[in-house]
C-alpha cells in the first residue's frame, strides 16, 4: 500500500533517531549481559570517538571513507540499482591510485598527482562498475548479483597481484613499495602543524576535503543536471523515462560509471593517504558500510555526512572500547556496529507503522 | 470446500443463487456503482455487458471480496451474507476465473488445483485426495486436462479449464467469468461454450462479463447491462437482439459539443503502412494496420481498451519499434531497419500524450517543474548559462519559468512549479501533460484518453486546444474509450477490434450504437465491411 504521510522532519529526523536509539539499547543489553556497564561503555566510546584530538582524527578518518561509499550506493540508488560492489570499487580503484602514484612518486608533487590519482582511481572503480552495469543494461543479468561476484573478484585479483607481481622486491608482506612522501597526502596533523596547531597524529589526511567535494558534486549531479534528471526519472519510473527518449540502456551504465568512481575515491584516502601504498584488504569493509550509510542518510548527500560521522564514530569508539575494557572483544564492538546497520539499514521503516498511527491519533484529537 | 461435501441446492432452486441489491459504491468522487441490483438463478448463464468504466468490474470485485460495498447487500440462496475478502466469498460457494490467469506456470494442473486448499501436512496425501475430486470433476462437467501437465505448457483455453477446474474444487456453486474469451481462439471459444452448457445443466450459476455482443446472444440465458455505474436494463437473451443491446450499452447521451468548423484536411503527416507488432510473449497484437493522418484533421480511434490501441501509440510515438510494415512520420520513413526512439520521434514533430499519465506521461514523485520538461529536458533553454550550463548544469529558473508559462496558458491549478506532481488533481495533471506537448507545436499530436480521470470543466477546456491545435495545421490523433468524445470531438472515427481496424466512419455517420456493434466484432463473427 502507498505509504501514508507523515510530517518531513519525522522521516529525515526521528526515525533515524529512534532506530539508533533502539540499537543502542539492544546494545546496551548484550553489554549488561556479559557483566559490564552499559554506561560506562558508551562514556568510553563516546569519549573514544570525540573526547581527544586523534580520536577525533580516527573517527573523520573512517568518516572520510564511508562518505566515499555512501555516496556511491546513492548514486546507484537514485537510479533504481542497488550497487553491493562498493567494495570491490574501492579495491581496484585503489589500485588505479596507487600504480599511478608509484609511477609518478619520483617526479611529482602530491598536489599535482592527486588530479590524476583522481582520475586514474576514478577509471579504475567506474571500469569495476562498468562491467556489471553493461551486464544489467545490455545482457539482464542482475545487478546485485554481478556486483557481489566482482567483490570476490576484485578480492582475487588483487590477492595475486599484490603476491606475484607488485610486491617490493625482497619484502615478506604482500603489499607495494611505499609512495614517497612528497607524494602522498599531507596528513591534517602535519597541515595544523604548519598552522602552528599542535594536535595528535592520526591517519586523517586532506581526502576529507575531497570527500566534501564529492558531495557537493552529487548534489549538483543529481539534482541539476540533466543526466541527474534523467537518472532520477528512471529510478521513480522507467516507462516513464522511455516516453521521455531517454537511453534507459546507456544511462544505467554510465550511472554505474560514476558511482564505481566515487567508491573508488576510497584509494585516494587510504592508499594515496593513510598507508601510503597498496596494501591488502584496505578497504575493511566500507563498501558494506557505504550501504547502511546511504540507506540512513536516505540517499542524500547531506544525511550521508551525518550516517558517515555516525559510523565513523562507531569504528573508532568501538576500537577504543575494546582496548579499554578487556571482557568486551572487537567481536563484541562488531555486535554493537551490527546492530546499527541491522537496525538503521535494514530494519530502517520498522517504526514507521506504529509513528504513522500515532501521529494519525494526534492528528484525530486535534480536529476533536 | 471439498465437492462432496457442498449442500444440495435442489430444495431452494427457486431461490436466485445470487441476488444483490442496492450495491453502492463510491472512489473518491467516482461513483462506480449506484443502487445496483442483479439476480441470478441457479442454472443460469448470465450476462453482464457495459463499455469500459460502466462498473461491471467494480460489481464482481464487490461480490468477490476484493472491494466491500459501501452499502447494499448480498444474499446467497435468500440468506444474507456478508463478504469481506475472496475467503469469504469461496465459502459462500462463489468462484472467479479472472481475465488474466492466476496460475503458477511452472506448477502441475495437480498443484494449482490445490494450492491453498491443500489441507493437512502430508502433501501426497492432499495430491493423491486432489486427484480424485479433480477426476471426478472432470467426469461430471466434461473438463478434461491432464492432472500432471506443467500447467505453463497448457495452451491459454486448457489454462482457462484450470482456472475453472480450480474454482469448482473450493466448491464454486456460482462462477464469474471476467472477460473469458479475450484470450481464446475461435475453437477455444466453441469449447469454452460448450463448457459452460454442461456447467449450467450441472446447476451451476455463470456470471459473464464481457462486451462482445455475439457471445452474450450466443451462450446467455440472460443479459443485465450496465452503463455509467448504474444496472440500466436486464432482458431475456431470447427476446432481445444485438442492436437493442449496443443501444442500451452506450445509451442515448447528450453530445458534448464541442465547437468546430468542419475539417479541411490537408497533406499528409503521417502514415502508417501495413503494420503488424507482436509483444515479447509473440502475441500479436496489432493486425496489418493502415492509417493516415493528414494536417489539420482529428481522428479518433474508437474500441474497448486493450484492442491493440495503446501498443498502437506507443508504436506511432516511438516508445515500441516498428517490426513489420513502415510508418512515413513527416516525410522520414521509419521501419524495422531504422532505429529510433520516443527523442527521435519527438524530434521528427511527434507529440505524444500517454494514455496512462501516472503510467508513462509524469513521474508521481517529481515537482511540476520537473514533470513539465518531460522530453524536452535536453533542450537548450533549459540549460545554465555559461560555463555551467556547458557543463551539463540545467537552470532552475529558467524550468521553473517555462513551467509557469504552461500553467498560465493552461489554467493548471495551482499555480505552484514546486508542488509535487501527484498532489494535482487529475483534471490538472493532464492539463499540464498536453500542454507541454503541445506547447512544442507538434505536427503530429497523439494523444491517449485525452480526458480521463478528468472533471467536466476541464474536458471541455482540453478539447477546445486540440481543435486550435487542429485549425493550427496539425494532424490529431485521438484513442478513447469515451465513444462520446470521439464522436463529438474527431472528424474521422476509426474502429478497432482484436489488434485490427475493423470500420472507418465520417463524424457524420456514427452514432453510438453503430460504433458499439463495430467494437464488439469479434474474429468468431464477420467482420463489417
Amino acid at each position: 500500500m502507498s505509504q501514508k504521510r507523515l510530517p518531513v522532519w519525522v522521516d529525515i529526523v526521528l526515525i533515524p533517531l529512534i532506530n539508533v536509539l533502539l540499537a543502542f539499547v539492544v546494545a546496551a543489553g548484550v553489554i549488561f549481559l556479559i557483566g559490564e556497564s552499559p554506561i560506562e561503555a558508551g562514556k568510553i566510546m563516546l569519549m573514544g570517538a570525540f573526547g581527544y584530538d586523534e580520536g577525533i582524527g580516527y573517527t573523520l578518518y573512517y568518516t572520510t571513507n564511508f562518505i566515499f561509499t555512501g555516496l556511491a550506493v546513492a548514486v546507484a540508488f537514485h537510479a533504481g540499482l542497488f550497487n553491493i560492489g562498493g567494495e570491490g570499487q574501492a579495491y581496484i580503484g585503489g589500485l588505479g591510485v596507487g600504480l599511478l602514484c608509484l609511477a609518478l612518486d619520483a617526479w611529482l608533487p602530491w598536489y599535482l598527482v592527486l588530479p590524476l590519482a583522481i582520475i586514474a582511481g576514478g577509471l579504475f572503480g567506474g571500469l569495476w562498475a562498468f562491467i556489471p552495469g553493461y551486464l544489467q543494461a545490455y545482457r539482464g543479468s542482475h545487478i546485485v548479483i554481478t556486483t557481489i561476484m566482482f567483490n570476490f573478484i576484485a578480492s582475487a585479483l588483487m590477492v595475486y597481484l599484490l603476491v606475484n607481481v607488485l610486491i617490493e622486491p625482497g619484502a615478506m608482506s604482500p603489499e607495494t613499495r611505499r609512495i614517497a612522501g612528497s607524494t602522498t597526502l599531507p596528513f591534517m596533523h602535519d597541515v595544523f602543524s604548519a598552522m602552528g596547531i599542535e594536535i595528535a597524529s592520526s591517519p586523517l589526511n586532506v581526502a576529507l576535503f575531497l570527500a566534501l567535494l564529492c558531495c557537493v558534486f552529487v548534489w549538483l549531479f543529481i539534482w541539476y543536471t540533466r543526466w541527474g534528471y534523467a537518472i532520477r526519472m528512471i529510478g521513480f519510473n522507467e516507462q516513464a523515462a522511455i516516453y521521455s527518449g531517454i537511453n534507459t540502456r546507456r544511462m544505467v551504465v554510465l550511472t554505474m560509471c560514476i558511482s564505481g568512481a566515487l567508491a573508488g575515491m576510497v584509494g585516494i584516502n587510504e592508499v594515496m593517504g593513510a598507508q601510503e601504498r597498496v596494501v591488502l584488504d584496505f578497504v575493511a569493509g566500507a563498501g558494506f558500510t557505504g550501504i547502511a550509510v546511504a540507506l540512513m542518510g536516505r540517499n542524500h548527500p547531506l544525511g550521508i555526512i551525518v550516517a558517515s560521522l555516525l559510523f565513523g564514530a562507531l569504528f573508532q569508539g568501538g576500537a577504543e572500547l575494546s582496548f579499554e575494557i578487556s571482557t568486551i572483544t572487537r567481536d563484541l564492538v562488531v555486535v554493537i556496529q551490527g546492530l546499527v546497520i541491522l537496525f538503521c539499514g535494514a530494519l530502517a521503516y520498522m517504526v514507521r507503522p506504529s509513528l504513522e498511527r500515532i501521529f494519525k491519533r494526534a492528528v484525530a484529537e486535534d480536529k476533536s | 470446500m471439498h465437492p462432496e461435501l457442498r449442500s444440495g441446492n435442489a430444495n431452494n432452486a427457486d431461490l436466485p443463487a445470487i441476488s444483490l441489491r442496492g450495491i453502492s459504491k463510491r472512489f473518491g468522487a467516482v461513483n462506480a456503482n449506484s443502487d445496483v441490483d442483479l439476480s441470478v438463478a441457479c442454472g443460469e448463464v448470465h450476462g453482464i455487458i457495459g463499455e469500459n468504466g460502466a462498473g461491471k468490474s467494480t460489481l464482481m470485485s464487490i461480490l468477490y471480496g476484493f472491494y466491500e460495498a459501501d452499502s447494499g447487500s448480498i444474499y446467497r440462496q435468500g440468506e444474507p451474507v456478508v463478504i469481506r475478502s475472496s475467503s469469504d466469498a469461496i465459502a459462500c460457494g462463489i468462484g472467479m476465473v479472472h481475465q488474466h490467469f492466476m496460475l503458477v506456470d511452472n506448477f502441475t494442473v495437480i498443484e494449482n488445483v490445490m494450492l491453498g486448499a491443500e489441507g493437512g501436512f502430508s502433501l501426497s496425501q492432499s495430491v493423491s485426495k486432489t486427484r480424485e475430486a479433480l477426476q471426478g470433476l472432470s467426469d461430471q462437467y466434461g473438463l478434461a486436462v491432464d492432472p500432471d501437465a506443467m500447467t505453463g505448457d497448457l495452451p491459454v483455453g486448457l489454462q482457462q479449464r484450470v482456472e475453472i477446474l480450480k474454482a469448482l474444487y473450493r466448491g464454486a456453486e456460482v462462477l464469474i467469468l471476467d472477460e473469458p474469451t479475450g484470450v481464446l481462439t475461435p475453437q477455444e471459444v466453441k469449447q469454452l461454450f460448450g463448457i459452460l452448457n454442461t456447467l449450467r445443466d450441472q446447476g451451476v450459476s455463470v456470471l459473464l462479463i464481457t462486451h462482445k455482443l455475439q457471445e452474450v446472444l450466443a451462450i446467455t440465458d440472460k443479459v443485465s447491462v450496465m452503463r455509467a455505474g448504474t444496472m440500466v436494463a436486464e432482458r431475456l437473451t431470447a427476446q432481445t437482439s444485438k442492436e437493442e443491446l449496443a443501444e442500451l450499452m452506450v445509451g442515448r447521451k447528450v453530445l458534448l459539443r464541442v465547437d468546430k468548423t468542419p475539417a479541411a484536411p490537408k497533406q499528409s503527416l503521417l502514415d502508417v503502412v501495413d503494420v503488424s507488432w507482436r509483444d515479447a510473449r509473440g502475441v500479436e497484437r496489432l493486425k496489418s494496420i493502415n492509417l493516415q493522418l493528414r494536417a489539420g484533421e482529428i481522428v479518433g480511434i474508437a474500441g474497448v481498451s486493450g484492442n491493440g490501441q495503446t501498443e498502437l501509440l506507443e508504436l506511432l510515438s516511438g516508445i515500441s519499434r516498428v517490426q513489420q510494415g513502415y510508418l512515413d512520420v513527416c516525410g522520414t520513413r521509419v521501419d524495422a531497419q531504422t532505429l529510433q526512439d520516443a527523442k527521435a520521434f519527438r524530434q521528427l514533430g511527434v507529440g505524444h500524450v500517454a494514455e496512462d499519465r501516472h503510467r508513462m506521461g509524469m513521474v508521481s514523485a517529481f515537482s511540476a517543474k520537473e514533470t513539465a520538461i518531460m522530453g524536452f529536458q535536453n533542450e537548450v533553454e533549459f540549460r545554465a548559462s555559461g560555463l555551467a550550463g556547458s557543463l551539463g548544469l540545467m537552470s532552475s529558473a529558467h524550468v521553473t519559468r517555462y513551467c509557469e508559462s504552461l500553467m498560465a496558458q493552461f489554467d493548471v491549478r495551482p499555480a505552484d512549479p514546486n508542488l509535487k506532481s501527484a498532489n494535482f488533481s487529475g483534471g490538472n495533471q493532464q492539463k499540464l501533460c498536453i500542454a507541454r506537448e503541445m506547447e512544442r507545436e507538434p505536427k503530429v499530436l497523439l494523444v491517449g484518453q485525452p480526458t480521463r480521470g478528468v472533471d467536466i470543466g476541464a474536458i471541455e477546456f482540453i478539447h477546445q486546444h486540440i481543435v486550435k491545435l487542429r485549425d493550427a495545421g496539425s494532424a490529431i490523433l485521438v484513442v478513447s474509450v469515451e465513444l462520446e468524445e470521439v464522436m463529438s470531438l474527431c472528424d474521422r472515427i476509426i474502429v478497432m477490434s482484436e489488434g485490427r481496424i475493423v470500420g472507418e466512419l465520417s463524424a457524420s455517420e456514427a452514432d453510438a450504437s453503430r460504433l458499439g456493434m463495430m467494437m464488439g466484432i469479434s474474429s468468431t463473427s464477420e467482420r463489417l465491411s
